[in-house]
């Protein structure tokens, strides 16, 4: 599982839990920098924030509510509210063109379901989406001439987003887009080239997520790591997850406005502040696998009645990235785990190959990490689980190992 | 002569389609039509070796926007081969999801991926604002949003678009075309709309979430039951979910039926003259299970059968036996030279042929990722119209009233739901029909609950052998069919509403329903497509989903002659 990434800035700290209040300031600075330039350029459109808020009906204190929550979300103390609040205004000026390759449009269906900002304060007010088949109007070489166009007007300048994963088999005839039957493989190397970033939206996109599964039919692959093959330096992000996080799109873009540059990434190219903590880590169930407490299998109604933890129906909670169980889906409406079913690990390369069967607990199964180690269950749980509280940490240690051994022939006798 | 002309990238829709016409230069009538899907995932080989009980989580993928309806079918189908039926509870609340996702289907296609096929947003900024708000009225007693100030408000957003540059999506449309019928103030009520939708769809999204998980790609369904056992339980839950959709009904019966009443007046003249009507073949395996039988004896809310001809005087039932898929036109391969093969037969080996040297399809031989089903060697048409034309033959009450109530507002006969007009409107009745089955379900379920029944799932014993699964997706009929050997998935196929409707032409060069509501239509400008567009739009494209998936199969065929 190779995936190149890319640390676009000089931030020295990865852990965010390590950062000082000097780093924070320098970090400010260094923003504040960033959007003087931004605001000092000319604007791709003649727009205001003041304009798209009396536009909208907003007030200015409910405009800064939502950048507080959203510096939140970025891990960000709250010095940096009204650095996110300018950034959401600059970030009008920046182009956005949406490519999708070998997709299912899950992942633009999430964004359209986004809200504050809403979908349509999102697409039509914050950010200057040139280009996404999803929702334009013209068709045909009318769409391809907004492509050429908005490609050409901010060359360099623009951020690219895919969604999907890039079939490079069959000289890329396994998908052909526009009148001339250009290859998706020639579109994302055209598009990649002229665009100032790369973020690869979904987990097809980041690490060629479904199609790439076992035995990869088309030879799909990851964004980055396409690019990374063809040689093309134009630094990406991955957001992986199935669909992505609509919120870690907009965060991603607003931190790009803020800062000028990509986010810290982890050992597979996904911003720290979205995916440093495990699902485990976040989880609204984590008590209940502290207390040793599990749904012990489907017929188990009374577990899931009280919403004990999944790990033994399969959770891959312990295994996988991401801050779902603090943003949720859908408003906030739920998340796999509040409704009854284990984490999937869908935000984790390769998953269909090394997280399935779903339903099965993953004892005593090899898996690699971001820690670049390759380790079991328990010893995840036992490394993982060792930088938190000690007294916790050994006791929920001792359960994960206890779970992971039992809860294979548990599993078995269930069914 | 005929002049050809590439539609390629067909936006506005899931998936990547390309639409090729021959336009007649004398009269500028298209006289010959293709339909492509230009890309291919593999989803067969990849099903091949995966445990039974993930099928659904892999189906899902087939597709982000029909998500839970792939989900849904490839839980069945391993039900089905393990031979497992669902708790009373673990159907209903399916059932609540399927309702959910349908209204968030329809209203999202209409105003975001079709209603800047039937209006000008370019024309919307002439608009006078009362006159508008006096229109509104004409459509309903108490209409979506229509006042001055908010339809001012509106006008000044999108003139602060157009004045700025900054025309995001509305960049590039048909603005002025001869064929767009609206008044500015007409427009104007749309465009509105639009807007509007942008935030009632979260809503039925977030509904479909409260028992799904999340939406997209749900994660709540496994093989016998449903995992949600605690949010169903939960008023609270279950009152956010039913107020989630009333406001979603809300918008549905003051905004999106008036819009369909308004564009059906306009418009009526194209409908009336049946352009984009295609084939005379309607197909629905019935939407919303309402009791656990085989398939066959199963109760649906909207039924199975299948109109031919547009023959109304009989339905004929659906005969799983009689689907087959051909590949004469599609970029696959049958080994043995075979031409058509059921399901359970199928094959999928690709065979790519390329493009002509001008980047053009190569009709003649394989031109699309798609392969053609044909129910009994016929080609037919699926989705909202066919399953109300269906229901509206079968004699159902609630549809019958609902398509008739309309034609007779309007003034027009029973053929006008023969065109893209038709189909169009079809698809926004079916919403409020839907919609309010909505208490109905909700109450069902919370009944059942109170009388005791907390079960969300049933025991299983996984078994070998073939497994099917045949149901309603929002954008048309979906069918899945696996093979279980030695506890592993052997083979898998999706027959899926899109390459029932988006299919190349087959082996006797019958041709697939765009390209049929295609061949014959009248255009104003073949260089601006703007009628084409708005029939295929008609449609609901989805063509991830006609990516295929399977190998081989033999002899277990049997087993569901038994069942129907």
């Amino acid at each position: 599982m190779t995936t190149a990434h890319r640390h676009a800035g000089p931030d020295p700290t990865h852990d965010l839990e390590a950062r000082t209040q000097e780093h924070y300031e320098w970090l400010a600075a260094e923003a504040d920098k960033n959007l003087d330039r931004l605001e000092a350029q000319d604007p791709v459109h003649d727009v205001t924030l003041d304009d798209v808020l009396k536009r909208r009906g907003l007030s200015r204190r409910d405009f800064l509510k939502m950048s507080a929550v959203m510096t939140a979300t970025l891990g960000l103390p709250p010095m940096f509210d009204l650095r996110v609040a300018r950034a959401q205004e600059v970030a009008t000026r920046l182009p956005v063109i949406w490519q999708e390759l070998q997709s299912c449009s899950g992942n633009s269906m999430a964004l359209i379901r986004n809200a504050n900002p809403g979908t349509d304060e999102l697409l039509l007010d914050l950010i200057s989406l040139e280009y996404a088949e999803i929702l334009m109007a013209p068709s045909g070489q009318a769409a391809e001439d907004v492509l050429a166009d908005a490609i050409e007007r901010y060359d360099g300048q623009y951020i690219a987003v895919f969604e999907g994963s890039v079939p490079v088999a069959e000289d890329g005839g396994y998908l052909t887009i526009g009148p001339t039957g250009e290859t998706g493989v020639h579109k994302v190397e055209h598009i990649s080239k002229h665009a100032a970033a790369v973020i690869a939206a979904g987990t097809c996109s980041a690490y060629g997520g479904i199609p790439a599964a076992r035995p990869n039919p088309t030879t799909a692959m990851g964004v980055a790591d396409f690019l990374g093959q063809r040689g093309i330096g134009t630094p990406v992000v991955n957001l992986p997850a199935c669909p992505v996080s609509s919120t870690n799109v907009v965060g991603t873009i607003l931190e790009y406005a803020m800062f000028g540059r990509l986010p810290s990434l982890d050992a597979y190219g996904r911003p720290l502040w979205a995916y440093q903590d495990r699902i485990h880590d976040k989880c609204e169930r984590r008590g209940h696998f502290d207390a040793g407490e599990f749904v012990e299998g489907w017929t188990d109604i009374e577990g899931l009645k009280a919403g004990l933890c999944l790990f033994k129906v399969g959770c891959k909670g312990p295994m996988a990235y991401n801050n779902c169980g603090v943003v949720r889906y859908n408003e906030g409406a739920s998340w796999p785990i509040m409704a009854g079913h284990g984490c999937i690990g869908c935000s984790e390369p390769g998953f269909w190959d090394t997280l399935t069967p779903f339903e099965v607990p993953l004892a005593g199964r090899v898996y690699a990490t971001p820690f670049g180690t390759d380790a079991d269950a328990d010893t995840i749980g036992t490394v993982a689980l060792g930088a938190a509280a000690a007294g916790v940490a050994i006791h929920a240690g001792a359960t994960a190992v206890k779970a992971a051994t039992e809860s294979r022939s548990d599993a078995k006798k269930e069914q | 002569m005929a002049a050809k002309h590439v539609i390629d990238p067909i936006t506005r829709i899931e998936g990547h389609l390309r639409i090729e016409i021959e336009v007649d230069e004398t009269n500028n009538v298209v006289e010959e039509a293709a339909s492509s899907s230009t890309a291919f995932r593999g989803f067969e080989n990849i099903m091949r070796g995966r445990d039974p009980k993930d099928v659904g989580m892999f189906a899902q993928r087939i597709c982000g926007v029909c998500t839970f309806h792939h989900y849904e079918r490839g839980v069945e189908a391993t039900e089905d081969a393990f031979g497992v039926t669902l708790p009373p509870n673990a159907r209903m609340l399916r059932n609540l999801i399927w309702a959910a996702q349908a209204i968030n289907d329809h209203t999202t296609h209409f105003y975001q991926l079709h209603a800047m096929d039937w209006f000008d947003v370019v024309s919307a900024l002439d608009a006078d604002p009362v006159a508008a708000t006096e229109i509104a009225h004409q459509f309903h007693r108490t209409p979506y949003n229509a006042s001055e100030s908010h339809y001012t408000q509106v006008a000044e957003r999108l003139l602060a678009f157009v004045q700025s540059g900054q025309l995001g999506p509305f960049a590039g449309g048909y603005w002025g075309h001869p064929k767009y019928r609206l008044s500015p103030e007409e427009n104007l009520i749309i465009a509105s709309h639009y807007l509007d939708n942008l935030a009632v769809q979260r809503m039925s999204a977030k509904a479909s979430a409260i028992f799904g998980g999340k939406n997209p790609h749900p994660q709540s369904l496994i093989v016998g039951g449903m995992t949600s056992a605690r949010d169903a339980l939960d008023a609270h839950r279950i009152a956010e979910y039913q107020f989630l959709i009333q406001k979603s009904a809300d918008f549905v019966e003051r905004a999106y039926l008036p819009d369909l009443e308004l564009i059906a007046r306009r418009y009526r003249t194209e409908a009336l003259a049946g352009e984009g009507g295609g084939l005379r073949n309607y197909m629905s395996f019935g939407a919303m299970s309402l009791d656990e039988r085989p398939w066959a004896q199963r109760a649906h809310f909207l039924p199975a059968g299948l109109v031919l001809d547009r023959d109304l005087s009989t339905v004929h039932d659906v005969d799983p036996m009689k689907i087959a898929e051909e590949v004469a036109h599609a970029w696959y391969d049958y080994e043995g030279g075979e031409t058509a093969l059921h399901p359970l037969d199928g094959q999928t080996n690709p065979n790519y042929e390329g493009l002509n040297e001008d980047g053009t399809l190569k009709t003649e031989g394989g031109y699309s990722w798609i392969k053609s089903p044909r129910y009994d060697g016929q080609p037919v048409e699926v989705g909202p119209l066919a399953r109300l034309i269906v229901a509206y033959a079968a004699g159902d009450e609630k549809v019958q009233t609902a398509m008739d109530g309309f034609t007779d507002t309007i003034g027009v006969p029973f053929d006008f739901w023969y065109s893209t007009v038709g189909r169009t409107v079809a698809r926004g009745l079916e919403t409020k029909i839907i919609a309010d089955y909505v208490p109905e379900l909700v109450t069902n379920l919370t009944q059942n609950v109170a009388n005791g029944d907390d079960r969300f799932f049933n025991r299983y014993e996984p078994k070998d052998g073939p497994g099917w699964a045949m149901g309603e997706a929002p954008r048309g009929s979906l069918s899945h069919w696996l093979t279980v050997e030695n506890g592993s998935v052997a083979n898998y196929q999706a027959v899926v509403p899109s390459t029932w409707n988006a299919s190349p032409k087959d082996g006797r060069e019958q041709r697939g329903a765009y390209e049929a509501a295609l061949v014959t239509q009248p255009m104003s400008d073949p260089e601006r497509p703007l009628e084409v567009v708005r029939t295929i739009h008609s449609f609901d494209p989805c063509l991830a989903c006609a990516v295929h998936v399977l190998n081989r199969d033999g002899e277990e065929i049997a087993r569901f002659e038994v069942e129907v």
